[in-house]
């Protein structure tokens, strides 16, 4: 038997173990944004402390930036103010920032393996629960808190505790229009969104394999919606294929053996689990949130759950069910959207676009919903737009920005209003969750927002795909 | 900004707050706007906002102003990796937590703020909540050491993990210090690795 790719990863990254029993670990790569740093910044310069390896550190701004009026200074002071600190961190630290006006900024999530700065066999930490994205890669990727930061911030180093391993095989054929968003939404309603506390995840399977960077990058993102901290995929050809030319990415004979190394790390099919949990993916529908957690689920074609047939949790099903608005029994396909949202660090890249943009042509919008479209970087923008991809949203009634978080989190000027039903690419359907207190969420792919914003209603999108 | 220094936090006395329901996520403890800030200053007024706007929420009942423990069900603090969830639940006046099961990054925030959390079974959970709820008063003893919540003659057994319970034990929670003690072991292990040193 031999080790499989996290205990290899950690391993090798461990400095030592301290006197809690914790393992003092090194992180190899360390995102930063404006919302979890500035505090941690000023814990630095409170206590004397430098940044220690600032080369492998890099910021950007996603969270609070607008995706329509960039000008400067912002209308909202707040975001203004923390524009401000984040620039004067940087500056005095000397960390590099991708801003708003660099070719290179936009989602974290999105730009770290754009740029090629993530990748496989390293330890990645970042002030974002959805860290857990960079594990597609091949890397042990995990969201930390301000405090945290500070640490990796001084030392370079996290102290945690080694959680077990559990490996989520998926096999057998996806059908036609079911995608990666379905699959992750599929895993966190069977495991539980706490299935997965204390474990990281190691997604495989012919399902994982047969993916493109772009998908497993969904999957691993919403791990932490399921508990895990983090979650990845074995590196492969097709993460290979994906890193090679980009820019932090080595070159040539340097390419040939990082690639070794990276290979050397892959847990290999002797490798030992802690719990191995198989799914199959046949079984996998077009899934829509219906709840107040992304557990809360049900395939398009599905209904709701009632509190009094529930197995376990009757009273977590009533307060979903009466915070959305919802009946137990009624069919999810049907329900009236409001807003209709393709974005976020989940479903923001190039090929979430393509697929949206194929439902979305020769097609409008339904009077009364709104919907936009905020690619996750300037790349991603830049690539869609050569394709015309932006011309294709735009004709369809679709609003066109720029990247950002938006409305996922909506600490920016995107947000819903009142009790808005929105049909959401993100990866949070919590109450309030998109800006409004009452405002209401459910999760579905992009291609499946694009239905729902076609349709002014959740739809299924199998029905549009010719 | 509060100077975060480590201290031994082996025992937590106080009165209890009770939050009833499961998966209790970070966007409902601190919505997402009041994190458009660069302190964690003022964070403890805006506690459960969203919650507390419909009126009836423990967090604005005079019974319980001033409890330095939260009860809480299953999956307490999942979500977002906001550390101002527990900074604002810190800064309203909670040392402590006792809940069936908690997120792990609010766990892990938890712990570099020294403020404990304590796992007890869902039944045990249930019989301090109506102690509780029948007697806000009742002020109970977190006994990290010992994993138990003792209230009255009664106990519940409330865990923390080995290596949590030896930082609250020791005062190393605050995890800085000793990371930064052997900067010589930190230099060796990067450089074993190849995309530091060079592949």
């Amino acid at each position: 038997m031999s080790k499989n790719l996290f205990e290899k990863v950690w391993d090798s990254h461990s400095v030592r173990e301290l006197a809690s029993g914790q393992t003092q670990l090194f992180v190899g790569l360390h995102l930063v944004h404006e919302v979890t740093s500035p505090q941690a910044f000023q814990m630095l310069r409170e206590r004397g402390l430098k940044v220690m390896h600032p080369e492998r550190t890099y910021a950007t701004v996603d969270h609070i930036i607008p995706t329509d009026m960039r000008a400067r200074p912002f209308l909202d002071d707040l975001a203004e103010q923390m524009m401000v600190a984040i620039e004067t961190n940087v500056r005095e630290f000397e960390v590099p920032l991708f801003d708003m006006n660099d070719q290179r900024q936009g989602i974290v999530h999105v730009i770290g393996p754009e740029l090629g700065l993530t990748q496989p066999g390293m330890t990645i930490a970042c002030g974002d629960s959805h860290t857990s994205t960079h594990g597609a890669f091949g890397s042990i990727a995990f969201g930390i808190g301000t405090s945290q930061v500070r640490d990796v911030l001084a030392s370079q180093c996290l102290a945690m505790g080694r959680p077990q391993v559990r490996r989520i095989e998926i096999n057998g054929p996806l059908g036609a229009g079911v995608y990666a968003k379905d699959v992750t939404l599929h895993v966190i309603g069977a495991l539980g969104v706490k299935g997965g506390v204390g474990f990281a995840y190691e997604y495989a399977g012919e399902v994982l394999d047969r993916m493109s960077m772009e998908e497993r990058m969904t999957v691993c993102n919403m791990s932490i919606e399921g508990g895990a901290r983090c979650g990845y995929v074995n590196p492969d050809q097709t993460t290979y294929e994906y890193l090679e030319g980009r820019a932090h990415v080595p070159k040539d004979a340097e390419f040939a053996r990082a690639v070794d190394w990276w290979q050397s790390k892959a847990s290999t099919e002797d490798a030992e689990y802690d719990d191995v949990v198989k799914i199959d993916g046949a079984c996998i529908d077009p899934t829509v949130t219906w709840g107040i957690n992304p557990g809360q689920s049900c395939a398009v074609g599905g209904t709701l759950p009632r509190p009094q047939d529930a197995n376990g949790d009757g009273a977590s099903i009533a307060e979903a069910l009466e915070y959305m608005g919802f009946e137990g029994g009624q069919p999810i396909a049907g329900t009236s959207i409001d807003v209709a949202f393709i974005g976020s660090c989940t479903n923001s890249r190039i090929s979430d676009l393509r697929e949206a943009a194929k439902v979305a042509k020769g097609r409008k919008v339904a009077s009364g919903v709104r919907a936009l479209v905020v690619p996750g970087s300037h790349d991603v923008r830049d690539q869609a737009q050569a394709e015309g991809l932006d011309q294709v949203f735009r004709d369809a009634g679709f609003e066109w920005r720029e990247a950002g978080c938006s409305m996922c989190l909506a600490m920016n000027p995107d947000k819903l209003q009142g009790r808005e039903m929105c049909a959401s690419s993100s990866n949070r359907n919590f109450k309030g969750r998109q800006g409004s207190p009452t405002g209401r969420t459910m999760l579905m792919s992009p291609a499946m927002v694009a239905a729902a914003a076609i349709q002014g209603e959740v739809h299924d999108v199998r029905d549009l795909l010719s | 900004m509060t100077e975060i220094s480590s201290s031994i936090r082996n025992t937590i006395v106080g009165s209890v707050v009770p939050i009833r329901g499961n998966d209790m996520d970070t966007d409902r403890i601190i919505p997402a706007r009041f994190l458009r800030t660069v302190t964690f200053d003022g964070l403890g007024e805006h506690v459960f906002e969203d919650d507390r706007s419909g009126g009836g929420h423990p967090f604005d009942e005079a019974k319980y102003a001033k409890a330095k423990v939260l009860l809480a069900n299953d999956n307490f603090g999942c979500g977002s990796s906001r550390e101002h969830a527990p900074q604002a639940l810190m800064r309203w006046g909670i040392e402590a937590f006792v809940a069936e099961a908690f997120a792990e990054i609010f766990f892990g925030n938890c712990v570099a703020l020294g403020l404990p959390c304590l796992k007890a079974s869902a039944a045990a959970v249930a019989r301090l909540m109506a102690a509780v709820e029948a007697d806000p008063k009742l002020v109970v003893t977190c006994d990290i050491d010992a994993e138990q919540v003792w209230f009255g003659a009664d106990s519940i057994q409330a865990q923390v993990p080995k290596g949590a319970r030896q930082q609250f034990l020791d005062g190393s929670w605050d995890a800085l210090g000793q990371l930064l003690d052997q900067p010589e072991a930190i230099s060796a292990a990067a450089e074993k690795l190849p995309y530091v040193s060079g592949f």
